[in-house]
């Protein structure tokens, strides 16, 4: 006798049962083994299909990003400098200045680094490290290493000649906090905080708050785009799915081809279009609307970056709110007129109901593509139109302060994946659909 | 088009009006790309229409534009660069994909929901960090601003639309015929080649061709990899903007306006056939 299972593979089985009086293969393995077997064995192909890309995006994808991240609190510098120096100041009492013994520690760990090979040399890393901490650091660091094998005893007073850093308290309990494996200070950072002379955790000079608004500046223009991008997209999905289907195809063409067309020409039409010499500047001064000398500036401002996103974004509301209306039947909204509902009533409480699941599938798209975006705002959005990935870039091509770019982007990447999150409770990827 | 008769004066305004809206937004979808196309043809250094141009006076219009991208060697580089570089990550992506995607559409798939969040995770990172994370570890392996790097990268972030767009039309693949394939004596080889493979043509097509164009149009990865050798079209239009901005970009951005329509064109037709096929075959 042959069985078939759920999938179609063959599992011979004879009549034969085992002295426990189990039904046993014909080739006497027991029924349940060679089942299970058989499982696992198409599990592992299945697996073993998948597999290789899996290997390829952990590797070339997600451990990069984890790595990345990880650079938020990793904090090398001080443990790897000065050695000696943390050890002789577990005995300072944090309020009058170390110790005799803690400036001689400071002098061997400065005059050992000086014995290792150029590269792996520890007190350049440390001053710039430092540098994030106090802006005098580095500079003061390096004049002092650079002048330390003249430097003799007492070393407390070599030093604090050297330069004014080392007369302060203040080096010595930045030294000690931050001479562990992990810090937080990239992420006060990134929160406009910082510590006070108590080691408490304080917000920023008021000059200095650059962060949170711009996280606020970032969630606001998104905001403002994803609703532009709702409101100039409902109207047309809804005549779309209006229309019978090979005209709807027909006009599909105005939204698909800007989702095909590379972002860096959408952006530079944007450009053309806006700049002060532009065509639409130009065509209001031939007209007589506006002066020559008072053209609107429309670009390379926070308005520039908002018109040019929404126009690249609309694509990603209107093509879901466009399939879930397709499916909705026309005779719901007749029905509710034949009711005596007004056209208004039948729209309100009967068609854009309908639609919400729609609405939350292109809202949370646009909204997630739009907090991370960096090409635009970075080529028309001047200072005022800057979004948060602008400064985690600066920091990665320009000030190289690598930390904070990623506690930024950690920041940013958990913003993201818990809308990704909410994206999946509403609506499932399932939804996503392109072309 | 005749309204139905028992319109009021009111609804009859309201269909004219919605009517114009939504022509107004299609306008403001297309206008921006396709105002480009006239004026790369300017024989002015200027972004707007001049005089002549709009009396149609053939002297306000010249190729210097298309001139100077087809004779610079930056551009033309570049241009080498994007299709070197679209075609290998495209092989990758839709290689790796489309066998990926075959295990997630098994029954018996362990984890999918897990495996499959990680493998569409490149679609969902900010791209800004995706390239921050690769520029570093790229650093590290010394694989940073090479020919491989670039292509690696790209790879990574196409093969999630190779995935979805395969997995969507697996699912309305009938196992009966792989069966009946492997009952007739066809190595799971052949089954593939000979039975599978033609059945999901289409869906395959489609996401190497969504894997292309994310490799052809991204920037943000290849600001961050990439070295001056590697400069794609993308690459250098950025430059091209920061810079010194001139009306060969417009050029360029005609072209690949003229290549959007082409890949469009190509998967609709695809889109439609797979509607057609899948209409035919039993479900």
């Amino acid at each position: 006798m042959a069985m078939s299972d759920a999938s179609g593979n063959d599992v011979a089985i004879g009549n034969e049962t085992d002295s426990k009086g189990r039904l046993l293969t014909s080739d006497g393995r027991p029924l349940r083994a060679a089942l299970d077997r058989a499982n696992r064995r198409r599990k592992l192909t299945a697996f073993g299909l998948v597999a290789p890309l899996l290997a390829f995006i952990v590797i070339f994808f997600a451990f990069p990003i984890v790595q990345m991240m990880w650079r938020s609190v990793d904090n090398p510098a001080v443990i790897d400098a000065l050695p000696r120096t943390l050890v002789a100041l577990e005995d300072w009492n944090g309020e009058d200045l170390p110790s005799e013994a803690v400036y001689r520690a400071l002098y061997e760990d400065m005059m050992a680094d000086e014995e290792l090979p150029r590269l792996e040399q520890k007190i350049g890393p440390l001053a710039v490290r430092l540098n994030y901490e106090v802006s005098a650091a580095r500079g003061a660091i390096s004049r002092t290493s650079r002048n330390v094998d003249e430097f003799e005893a007492p070393f407390k007073d070599a030093f604090m000649d050297a330069h004014r850093l080392w007369r302060d308290t203040e080096i010595w309990r930045i030294i000690e906090r931050e001479g562990r494996p992990l810090t937080a200070s990239y992420y006060l950072a990134a929160v406009d905080a910082e510590y006070d002379e108590n080691n408490e955790i304080v917000r920023a000079d008021e000059n200095r708050r650059i962060y949170v608004a711009l996280f606020g500046r970032t969630f606001a223009m998104s905001v403002v785009i994803t609703f532009m991008t709702f409101a100039l997209g409902f109207p047309i999905a809804y005549y779309l799915s209006s229309l019978p289907m090979s005209k709807a195809n027909l006009l599909m063409i105005a939204v698909l081809l800007p989702f095909w067309t590379s972002l860096l020409v959408r952006t530079s039409a944007w450009i053309v279009l806006l700049q002060g010499q532009g065509v639409i500047n130009e065509m209001l001064v031939s007209i007589g609307l506006i002066g020559d000398d008072n053209r609107i500036s429309m670009i390379y401002n926070m308005t520039g970056t908002i018109i040019a996103m929404t126009h690249i974004l609309l694509p990603f509301m209107v093509l879901p709110l466009y399939s879930v209306m397709k499916t909705i039947p026309p005779s719901y909204v007749r029905a509710a007129k034949s009711l005596g509902a007004t056209p208004t009533t039948a729209f309100r409480r009967v068609y854009f109901p309908q639609t919400l699941p729609g609405i939350a599938a292109g809202g949370v798209l646009v909204f997630i593509i739009s907090i991370g975006y960096y090409i635009t705002p970075a080529l028309v959005g001047g200072q005022s139109g800057r979004m948060i990935s602008n400064e985690i870039a600066r920091h990665i091509q320009s000030s190289l302060n690598w930390g904070l770019a990623a506690a930024l982007g950690s920041m940013l990447l958990v913003s993201v994946l818990i809308l990704y999150w909410l994206f999946n409770k509403l609506v499932g990827t399932d939804s996503l659909k392109f072309g | 088009m005749s309204l139905p008769a028992y319109y009021t004066a009111k609804d009859k305004v309201w269909h004219y009006a919605f009517r114009v809206i939504c022509f107004a937004i299609f306008f403001f979808l297309l206008a921006p790309i396709l105002i480009m196309i006239p004026l790369s043809f300017n024989a002015q250094p200027y972004f707007t229409f001049t005089r002549e141009m709009l009396t149609l006076n053939p002297e306000g219009y010249s190729l210097r534009w298309y001139e100077d991208f087809l004779g610079d060697e930056g551009w033309m580089r570049s241009i080498r660069n994007s299709f070197a570089i679209g075609i290998a990550a495209t092989v990758l992506s839709t290689s790796l994909g489309t066998l990926a995607a075959l295990g997630l559409s098994r029954a018996e798939m362990p984890a999918k929901g897990l495996i499959m969040g990680v493998l569409i995770s490149p679609m969902i990172v900010p791209l800004i960090i995706s390239a921050a994370g690769m520029f570093f570890f790229f650093s590290q392996i010394n694989i940073a601003q090479t020919f491989f790097g670039v292509v690696l990268a790209h790879a990574a972030l196409g093969t999630p639309f190779v995935v979805i767009t395969v997995t969507a039309t697996l699912v309305g693949f009938d196992q009966s015929l792989t069966r009946a394939a492997a009952n007739l004596g066809a190595s799971p080889t052949t089954n593939f080649f000979k039975i599978t493979m033609p059945l999901i043509l289409p869906g395959v097509i489609s996401g190497a061709l969504f894997a292309f164009i994310t490799s052809f149009d991204e920037i943000v990865v290849v600001l961050f990899v990439a070295g001056v050798e590697q400069r794609t079209i993308p690459r250098e239009m950025w430059s091209g903007i920061r810079e010194d901005i001139s009306p060969t970009i417009l050029a360029v951005a005609t072209i690949l306006v003229l290549i959007s329509i082409a890949l469009l064109t190509v998967v609709e037709l695809l889109r439609r056939r797979g509607e057609r096929m899948r209409g035919m075959s039993p479900q």
